[in-house]
């Protein structure tokens, strides 16, 4: 099945259903079929065509959704980027997707007024938001786009044809773009939805970006059970976002750890105050033992699921409610339908207790990264069906004796903050571009509430003279807000390995034995 | 007293936050969210701040963008809590 067709066929199912509550906003299904229609028909018209990628550069919002779903009807593949990446980084997305078109809001124009200029694809920017002229030379305005009725072509492509890139941070320090077919999302959302047994019935919140597959697919899997989605921008305000749960009696709740930081350290919050919710799920790092102990109190009643994936197959495990007693450090087993078990390094099953790298079978596993085929090699291998690729996710586990896989590490130095991964590399090359920065390493140090916070560790040229604040506001102007080093540390000099490299391994052991 | 407040709140906002970003232009009524100068941390920050700071005690229900979206609400919820303190 095409991914639009989870929205249109809901339309038919319930019209007048709310399909998303946002911002003031209680738009129906067939209020999202029909603007995304028109904006379809806007993206054919102005030059897209089947298979050419339309980046979505936008917060939660009601538009984001209808231009993801406008990109398909249009055959074309969407790419969503986050609302605070800088021009920087989506220039190189702009170039490295080759998008046709972009949509984006008006709050977020000066990034994108920066880049358009090296990103001579680009047929067509949309805006959203703002006055209803965009101050964008040639840009047309969200109004404009969807004034004309308009229908999508009648054939937009097939199931095996691409639907989304959507790109994560590397250990190269560049993005890779994760290329993922209607199919793959169709198998991944039907697995997720079975084990969480879903139905229309359900109301879901999401507070995560949907530049992140976690919170991306809580609108996928809305659109597809035709259950309303509350969207929110974000969980700075829990009370509010508490507040929005209970009054429009919302049933289930994605978190990561650090929301769960945030929920633990709030001072009134009584248990039992949702009768409504069903489930929280947890994803992207896993929560401590005595968080979860907690989170039950707090959340009685309340199905608590433990689970772990990538973006390069969406979702790997899940842990099953029941077995949280019995096993709290486990991310559990295989999602419906698919496989996941842990190799050597010559690709042979180890036994139980035995650490290896995690392997991935299914229809979610992805087609590779863009334009990457060095990296997608590393990363798909062949598997015991001719023509299959297992994805080797790079990540270190175990089993226990009944089969329950645990995580125990990354194979490369990538830094999970906040749920979100940080490239170290990423952040050193920006940490290079500040005049005076001899040598610098990104490392993660344990935080209570990001699980890792991000600490740069630098030296100076001689005679320069940097000021913390200095280095953490030059990452801010390039960095998403996420990958910002939450500490700036000097040293005279950097550890080295024997052939001259800085060791970036041995300072972050040393930062993780300080605290030892 | 309002104003010595708004100074006191402004200099924790410049030092801890602003310097991250280009916005020393930032208004006393200028949303701290909407102008990306306020993540989750950042509130339980301020939060530990103002209680440390102004001697008072937040509630949830008082940590919500009415009273913590700008520098302007800060100082006049504080202003608010440190009388009814003084009153009581």
């Amino acid at each position: 099945m095409r991914v639009e067709e989870f929205l249109r066929s809901s339309a038919r199912r319930s019209p007048d259903k709310t399909a998303i509550v946002a911002a003031g906003l209680r738009p129906t299904f067939a209020d999202i079929d029909r603007a995304s229609d028109r904006l379809a028909a806007t993206l054919v018209a102005r030059g897209v065509q089947r298979g050419d990628r339309v980046v979505v550069f936008m917060e939660n919002c009601v538009e984001a959704v209808v231009a993801i779903f406008a990109a398909l009807k249009a055959g074309a593949v969407f790419s969503p980027v986050n609302a605070s990446t800088k021009a920087e980084k989506l220039a190189y997305i702009l170039d490295n997707s080759g998008a046709a078109a972009l949509v984006t809001q008006h709050n977020l124009l000066p990034a994108v007024a920066d880049v358009l200029a090296d990103a001579p694809l680009l047929k067509l920017t949309i805006v959203a938001g703002g006055s209803s002229a965009p101050t964008l030379a040639g840009a047309l305005h969200w109004q404009e786009a969807l004034a004309a009725e308009g229908a999508p072509p009648a054939f937009a492509g097939i199931d095996i044809d691409l639907a989304m890139i959507i790109y994560t941070s590397g250990s190269t320090g560049f993005p890779k773009g994760v290329m993922m077919t209607h199919a793959n999302i169709a198998a991944a959302a039907e697995s997720i939805t079975t084990y969480l047994e879903n139905s229309a019935e359900d109301v879901i919140l999401n507070v995560l970006p949907i530049s992140f597959d976690y919170g991306l697919y809580q609108v996928l899997m809305a659109m597809k059970l035709g259950a309303t989605l509350v969207l929110e921008k974000s969980f700075v305000f829990p009370q509010v976002v508490f507040e929005k749960m209970r009054s429009e009696r919302v049933t289930g709740f994605p978190i990561v750890p650090t929301m769960a930081a945030l929920i633990l350290q709030m001072r009134d919050l009584k248990p039992g105050s949702f009768p409504d919710l069903r489930y929280i799920t947890n994803t992207a790092a896993a929560l401590p033992p005595a968080h979860i102990a907690r989170l039950r109190e707090l959340f009685p009643g309340v199905r608590l699921y433990s689970m772990y994936g990538m973006t390069e197959c969406k979702r790997c495990t899940w842990l099953p409610p029941a077995e949280l007693d019995r096993r709290p450090g486990s991310v559990g087993i295989a999602i419906p339908n698919t496989e996941a078990f842990v190799v050597d390094e010559g690709g042979r099953r180890v036994a139980p207790d035995v650490v290896g790298e995690l392997v991935i079978r299914g229809a979610h596993v992805m087609r590779g990264y863009w334009q990457d085929p060095a990296a997608t090699a590393r990363a798909l291998k062949p598997g015991p069906v001719a023509g299959e690729m297992m994805l080797h996710t790079g990540d270190l586990f175990r089993t226990d004796a009944e089969g329950f896989l645990y995580f125990v590490g990354r194979k490369d130095d990538i830094i999970k903050s906040r749920g979100e991964k940080v490239s170290p590399k990423e952040v050193e090359n920006v940490l290079y571009a500040l005049p005076g920065i001899r040598e610098a390493a990104v490392v993660g140090v344990p935080d209570p509430i990001l699980g890792m916070a991000i600490k740069a560790v630098v030296s100076l040229d001689s005679g320069s003279v940097l000021s913390r604040d200095e280095v953490v506001r030059h990452c801010a102007r390039h960095l998403e807000d996420f990958m910002v080093p939450k500490a700036v540390e000097f040293r005279a000099a950097l550890p080295k390995s024997e052939n001259g490299k800085i060791n970036r391994r041995q300072i972050a052991e040393m930062e993780m034995g300080a605290l030892a | 007293m309002n104003s010595a407040i708004m100074i006191r709140i402004r200099g924790f906002i410049e030092e801890n936050f602003l310097f991250r970003e280009d916005l020393s232009g930032l208004a006393d009524s200028d949303s701290l969210l909407e102008n990306g100068v306020m993540d989750s941390t950042g509130i339980l920050e301020l939060v530990a701040f103002l209680e440390t700071e102004f001697s008072i005690q937040m509630s949830d229900a008082e940590i919500v963008p009415d009273n913590l979206d700008s520098i302007a609400s800060i100082a006049s919820y504080v202003g608010r809590k440190v009388s009814t303190a003084l009153a009581a």
